[in-house]
């Protein structure tokens, strides 16, 4: 075996185009997920107009709120290209310059200011969007969505404290500022107090009974108007988030992007190698004659096998070694990571093999190998609640069949340490290696047939 | 080798009928007919790379080298490094001793480095020979040697495989050109729809031919022969 193994080395070093793929392939791929996890996301660029004096602040009360820093807010959120007027906001959108423009018009603090009028207007902002590329419309809808949000929330909120703070001033007195002057407020406490004080200097009588009404009256706003208060507050943010896992402990996302390149890159590798050295071998019209007592149909396919499993593990090894370039990996786990790359190419390249042996043409294996390989790994990548369940449960059945599901969580698992354990998926490949080295076997028997 | 009765099926269709052969050591047989007639399957199980569904093969010690029609060799791979896998996998002591064995053998030698898809077609074959003579066969078998060979390669080719037999390895080979057969095939087996319908040499064919259908026996041999086919409804 271990002269055939040494004979696909040399066929592998005579392909010099095969042999740069195989080392630039997953280089590449380091680099570009490395790149990508190591940035941040991009903010989109968009217009900004605030036409709103700079004077001007939303009022509560007939009492004005501290500036609310709109610009600071919306540009730590967007990169803000700051255009003078309307036309110039219109020019940019359209030249393609600027995702969108946001135009505050002069108005929009009045109209804020109406909603607390009996005549309340409509505060309106104005997006100008250039729809032509339907992803980037999207995109521009969800940011432009996500800011109105946040600002709504940010008014409300302020609004709610201010309506928390009369609320305060109301029970427990106090001094409040207006039009220049303090004007000291009792509030309901001492109110009730004095009252309470008051009833017994009353002679009996219906005075004395009104008294002791507005007393009792008194008592009880001061009592449930306590309530109030943290009612206002909730309405800023009326549904809170409690959030609690259930069930699995997603491994953090640069890990999961790692373990997705390693995994893919493994199975790209194996698959395709090993189908590919296969086929080769019927289309040299080796088989027949290595299969004539030289070695055994098996003892090919453990060859192959053995193959597939030792270049994945230098491919994948040098991929990840390009990708500590940019996130620092645990190499205390480096045992693991020979698990999950031994186990996952295994099993990726027994399926290789069973496809080598059934499609027997390396250019219909090539075809067949990337027909196959690429859509299990997408279906891989579903989360359930994606699709509905009936679609989830065959996508579960698809890809526990071939082994990237299992190989994936395998690599995630030896390169995330909070994660669950490896034995799982080591266990499913191994299932996956048996099975598929009985089906390759099983498809060597016409393998010679013309 | 000895052959008997052998028998072979693809589903309802009869490939081999009873067909039998025997060859001596240092003999060249040629076996030859139309196509379809079971030559390819015939080598193939005397190769023993087919099992038959009747019939036996012997061979009186000794390893049978077989020598397909397509070189089974690897073309990525010098010349050198194809002889040097199959004398490993063959388990020779001495491997590297056995490639230059057959580098000489084949006249190859010099070009020992080359990789083997840069050849011509009749070197790859000479290859492809030299590779089914690694197991020191009494008996090697050849699927049609010569196909897609110039003549100045064929003679060449003839010239080693006449050489072989002249060492005493029995070679039993498979052809479509009748003249070949004639001229190096010191018996000829002929089949046709997996019958075998004579057995004997190329004199004893024209013989054969000359009672049967006089007026094709002056002929060449190729005439001859399609003339000894049509007398028996092929």
């Amino acid at each position: 075996m271990r002269w055939l193994l040494l004979k696909d080395l040399q066929i592998l070093r005579r392909s010099p185009l095969q042999a740069c793929l195989l080392v630039a392939y997953p280089v590449l791929i380091a680099v570009l997920v490395g790149f990508a996890i190591s940035r941040g996301p991009e903010k989109p660029r968009v217009a900004f107009l605030n036409e709103v004096p700079a004077e001007t602040r939303v009022s509560v009360g007939g009492r004005q709120l501290p500036a609310a820093g709109v610009d600071n807010r919306i540009c730590a959120r967007v990169e803000c290209v700051h255009v003078e007027d309307r036309d110039e906001a219109v020019a940019e959108v359209e030249s393609g310059d600027v995702l969108a423009a946001l135009i505050l018009p002069a108005d929009l603090v009045d109209q804020i200011n109406s909603l607390s009028t009996l005549t309340p207007g409509t505060p309106k902002v104005e997006v100008l969007v250039n729809q032509e590329d339907p992803v980037k419309a999207q995109l521009v809808d969800e940011r432009i969505s996500t800011l109105l949000a946040q600002a709504n929330l940010a008014i409300a909120r302020r609004i709610a404290t201010e309506g928390g703070r009369y609320l305060d001033l109301i029970i427990n007195g106090g001094r409040f500022q207006v039009v220049g002057q303090t004007i000291p407020i009792l509030g309901l406490s001492a109110s009730a107090q004095i009252l309470e004080a008051l009833g017994p200097a009353l002679p009996p009588g219906p005075l004395r009974s009104s008294l002791a009404q507005v007393t009792d009256f008194t008592a009880r706003a001061r009592d449930n108007l306590d309530v109030a208060e943290p009612l206002i507050k909730r309405i800023a943010q009326p549904i809170a988030v409690e959030k609690e896992v259930v069930n699995g402990s997603a491994p953090p996302l640069e890990i999961f992007a790692i373990a997705v390149a390693a995994t893919l890159t493994l199975a790209f590798v194996t698959v395709l190698l090993v189908a590919g050295s296969l086929a080769l071998e019927r289309e040299e019209n080796a088989f027949p004659r290595l299969t004539r007592g030289l070695v055994s149909p098996a003892g090919l396919l453990g060859e192959k096998v053995l193959l597939g499993m030792a270049v994945g593990l230098v491919v994948t090894l040098l991929m990840l070694a390009g990708m500590q370039l940019f996130v620092p990996l645990q190499w205390d786990r480096f045992g693991l990571w020979l698990l999950a790359i031994l186990g996952g190419g295994g099993a990726l390249a027994a399926a290789g093999a069973a496809l080598g042996a059934a499609a027997r043409e390396v250019r219909a294996v090539s075809l067949l190998a990337f027909m196959v390989t690429l859509p299990v790994a997408f279906l891989s990548l579903i989360p359930s609640g994606a699709v509905g369940a009936g679609v989830f449960d065959v996508v579960e059945i698809v890809t526990a069949v071939f082994p990237f599901k299992p190989a994936l969580e395998a690599m995630t698992a030896a390169l995330d340490s909070a994660g669950p354990g490896i034995g799982g998926p080591l266990l499913h490949l191994a299932v996956l290696i048996a099975a598929y080295g009985l089906l390759a076997r099983f498809a060597l028997r016409r393998f010679a047939a013309v | 080798m000895q052959a008997r009765g052998l028998v072979k099926r693809y589903g309802d269709r009869e490939a081999l009928r009873g067909v039998g052969l025997v060859a001596e050591a240092g003999e060249l047989v040629a076996i030859i007919g139309p196509n379809g007639a079971g030559k390819t399957t015939l080598l193939s199980i005397l190769a023993g790379i087919l099992e038959p569904d009747g019939g036996e093969v012997g061979v009186d010690g000794g390893a049978v080298g077989w020598v397909p029609q397509q070189a089974a060799l690897y073309r990525r791979l010098t010349v050198e490094e194809n002889l040097l896998l199959f004398a490993r996998l063959e388990g020779h002591d001495d491997p590297h001793a056995s490639t230059e064995e057959m580098l000489e053998l084949s006249g190859l030698g010099e070009r020992r480095g080359e990789i083997v898809a840069r050849l011509s077609g009749g070197n790859q074959q000479r290859i492809n020979i030299a590779i089914g003579l690694l197991s020191r066969p009494l008996v090697l078998l050849l699927d049609e040697p010569s196909v897609g060979l110039d003549p100045r390669q064929r003679a060449r080719l003839w010239e080693f495989v006449s050489g072989l037999a002249g060492g005493g390895t029995t070679v039993i080979f498979s052809t479509h050109d009748i003249q070949e057969a004639e001229r190096y095939g010191q018996r000829l087996l002929v089949l046709a729809d997996g019958e075998s319908l004579f057995d004997g040499s190329a004199e004893a064919l024209r013989e054969a031919v000359r009672r049967e259908a006089p007026e094709a026996a002056d002929r060449d041999f190729e005439t001859a022969f399609v003339a000894y086919l049509q007398h028996r409804g092929h």
